[in-house]
């Protein structure tokens, strides 16, 4: 039973380290068909904020709450994934739908530029220059809600991104100062310590629960639930299904199709950023933390049948679970007295990198039989 | 400070990609040797002062560009040497190059041996000086000493190679393997791995760690939620964890487990301090020095002694005069062997809590290197000796 258990665990705690590395990409690729080659550098951001974040948490003010960076972590790298996500919606892809394969190659471009630029930008001026890009783009339109439209525009909008570049330097410098660890580019991988709570082990008897994967679980359901009840359960959900559907007809009905577009791509790049302190808490936080990701979303989401929430969650429980029982040889436990032919196959197949073969070649099976995946979606990308 | 002339050496490491990370702190300690060998009066060859510049080319963490950019060196610069490489894959893809020019490269990282060029010099650990070491001592001294062992690698040439040499060292010793599996490059879920180990070791044990660089994280971090601590009696002894690792991966799931090295930054020597505190002072306070960077910055030393010695920058006659140069390095006396290796003192560590190493154990004197590995049937028996034209690089002892 024992083994049963933690073999069940164990494949749910990998599966849900995939699935949500690919809750963003279900909905920017599932729902919108762009293929989003850079989602696993938004990741990257996301992981980075973590480490950013973990830092101004240990300086003394803060120190006390250290424990509790991990949620304020959560928070601020959706928002910075998000944000970025914006950027790129904003100037590459909105002029690339429909074309997937150019999408492809762009978002791959923007993917090495993240990467460099993460190995080149020290990580506090990567901080300045992300706070000044967010007061100067929230500056405007926050003002013109708060007193009304103002006479001069242009005066409104030099005005704020001067503010948001003063703020950006300064708070750059005053990191830079205080923080020398961050002063330096980032090319060396650095390290995101977890606080003690989230470090150790839970016991139950013989059987130890890794708590950094519990929580990892449980961010993980947290986010498909709120993903869930935005899709289906929000007005913006609403719309960005409909615009899924039929954009032409949307269209019409008044919804403005472009602001949905970018909310639905930030929000699948926030999602990302989500990941990215998920698996910090894994593994090493480096440029290249996204392209360990990258492959698994794909398979994940292609699996699951593209646009579908649910296959997604099948998928990934499914791959996790067979990563550990081919993997961690667990079929010569379940079925000791297994024939000796059978054995030998099974324990040439018991190692992790012969499992990621086989598990790559039940994928190319199912999709045989399936080829939309286990649970098919008709979306914009089936239509076309 | 007057110089009659100078002499430029090509520098070719990754100063981008993924190996950029490790692979520029060697670049930045060689420049740090030149620097201190033209303070103190250059190279004199023939009566001369020669002025020690460089001309450094990016290998890219890309192989075929490790060889091109040797081939540029070598026919445009017309450099008499080069420093480079770090994995053994950008060497491979250099080798042909050198040996085809009849020129130099000097290559500073700990390997898995089984080669002997006569146109390169290795100055970092044979597995002879680092492995073979590491493994008697988790058998015979270490706290697990006596238990079975678990092997756990990145799947590429240097672990697997490592562990066949592991494994029969074992079986010579009367140690237990009881287990390995290899981690493909680029993925990091070791969860299956951990089950594995839990299983194979359900007492403790000693783990023989030769993961690469972003796969270590995973793996320590993991190790430990998942109970597999030296408290537990789960000590891992890994052969590419040095001070800079520890930096990145964190001591605080690194403490009490073992490393074996030639050079640790804790070695309490005047020429250790010196070589340390320079660093220091050139590149920032905060920064680490560690095996590989030590190898590198002899490297440097060795080329200028070879030179002076052979009073004559020519390739082959520095060739035959570096055999034999010995040279007080950061981690003690070391001496060039006519197998073109170096040979090294060896030391095993302990991490600490602040994220250096206690050394545990030195041994007696520098330990002769090894190109062709005693323990691994294909090379059983074999020697490289470039100082005899008779023997040359494989021959029956």
């Amino acid at each position: 039973m024992t083994l049963f258990f933690e073999s069940l665990f164990n494949g749910v705690a990998i599966g849900s380290v995939l699935l949500i590395a690919a809750l963003g990409l279900a909905i920017v690729f599932g729902l919108m068909g762009v293929i989003n080659l850079a989602h696993g550098e938004l990741m990257m951001l996301g992981a980075y904020t973590t480490y950013v974040v973990q830092s101004i948490f240990k300086l003394p003010p803060l120190e006390p709450l250290f424990g509790a960076y991990i949620f304020v972590a959560v928070v601020v790298a959706f928002l910075v994934s998000g944000l970025v996500g914006l950027l790129l919606e904003r100037s590459v892809i909105r002029r690339l739908y429909g074309r997937p394969l150019e999408t492809l190659l762009a978002t791959w471009g923007v993917s090495l530029i993240l990467q460099q630029f993460v190995r080149t930008v020290p990580l506090a001026w990567s901080t300045g220059l992300w706070l000044a890009a967010l007061l100067g783009l929230a500056g405007p339109p926050v003002v013109n809600r708060l007193w009304g439209p103002r006479q001069r525009p242009w005066l409104l909008r030099l005005g704020s991104w001067a503010v948001a570049m003063a703020v950006g330097v300064v708070s750059a410098a005053w990191i830079r100062g205080t923080l020398p660890k961050l002063a330096r580019a980032s090319a060396r991988n650095v390290d995101v310590t977890a606080p003690r709570w989230l470090r150790g082990g839970l016991d139950l008897g013989d059987w130890t629960l890794p708590i950094p994967r519990l929580v990892i679980i449980g961010l993980t359901i947290l986010a498909v639930l709120a993903v869930y009840w935005f899709l289906n359960r929000s007005l913006w959900g609403l719309r960005i299904r409909a615009v899924t559907q039929n954009r032409a007809m949307g269209d019409c009905l008044g919804i403005p199709t472009q602001a949905v577009d970018a909310l639905t791509f930030a929000m699948g790049s926030g999602l990302a950023g989500v990941a990215g302190v998920a698996v910090s808490l894994l593994g090493s936080v480096g440029p290249n933390v996204g392209g360990d990701y990258i492959v698994g979303c794909f398979m994940v989401v292609v699996l699951g049948g593209v646009g579908s929430l649910w296959g997604a969650v099948v998928a990934a429980a499914g791959i996790g679970v067979l990563t550990d029982v081919i993997g961690a040889g667990r079929l010569l436990e379940i079925w000791p007295r297994m024939p000796a032919w059978l054995q030998g196959g099974v324990e040439f197949f018991a190692t992790t990198s012969m499992a990621r073969v086989l598990i790559f070649a039940l994928i190319v099976v199912v999709l045989q039989v399936r080829p939309a995946g286990l649970f098919p979606q008709r979306g914009r990308m089936a239509e076309t | 400070m007057e110089f009659d002339d100078t002499v430029a050496v090509g520098i070719l490491h990754s100063l981008s990609g993924t190996m950029a990370i490790s692979e520029s702190t060697l670049s930045e300690v060689e420049k740090m040797a030149i620097g201190e060998i033209n303070a103190s009066g250059g190279v004199t060859v023939d009566g001369k002062t020669y002025e020690v510049t460089w001309i450094e080319e990016d290998g890219a963490s890309d192989w075929p560009t490790f060889a091109e950019k040797a081939k540029k060196l070598i026919d445009q610069d017309q450099v008499p040497v080069v420093f480079g490489g770090w994995t053994s894959a950008s060497r491979k893809a250099m080798l042909p190059v050198f040996e085809a020019k009849d020129a130099f490269l000097y290559y500073p990282i700990q390997y898995e041996g089984q080669e002997c060029s006569r146109n390169i010099f290795y100055t970092g650990a044979t597995p002879n000086q680092q492995a073979e070491p590491a493994v008697e001592f988790m058998f015979k001294e270490s706290p697990v000493a006596g238990k079975p062992f678990f092997l756990v690698g990145s799947d590429y040439v240097f672990p697997r190679t490592s562990n066949t040499i592991t494994k029969a060292q074992l079986a010579s010793l009367g140690g237990q393997v009881v287990g390995e599996d290899y981690l493909p490059l680029g993925n990091t879920e070791v969860a299956p791995i951990i089950a594995k180990i839990k299983k194979a070791l359900p007492d403790g044990g000693a783990i023989i760690n030769t993961l690469n660089g972003d796969q270590n994280v995973a793996f320590f971090k993991q190790m430990q939620s998942a109970g597999l601590t030296p408290d537990n009696d789960y000590y891992v002894m890994s052969f590419s964890i040095a001070e800079v690792e520890i930096d990145t991966i964190g001591p605080e799931y690194l403490a009490d487990h073992f490393a074996a090295w030639n050079f640790f930054q804790a070695i309490d020597t005047p020429a250790s301090q010196k070589f340390t505190e320079s660093f220091k002072a050139m590149y920032g306070e905060d920064r680490v020095t560690n095996d590989p960077m030590e190898s590198a910055y002899n490297m440097v030393y060795l080329w200028k002694a070879g030179v002076e010695k052979a009073n004559s920058f020519d390739d082959n006659l520095v060739r035959e005069a570096l055999i034999g140069v010995t040279f007080d390095a950061p981690q003690g006396p070391i001496e060039v062997m006519p197998n073109h290796h170096i040979s090294q003192t060896v030391r095993i560590g302990q991490v600490t809590p602040d994220g250096q190493f206690a050394i545990l154990s030195t041994s007696d004197g520098p330990i002769s290197p090894q190109a062709w590995n005693q323990f691994e049937p294909s090379s059983k028996g074999y020697a490289c000796d470039w100082s005899d034209p008779d023997k040359g690089e494989k021959y029956l002892l």
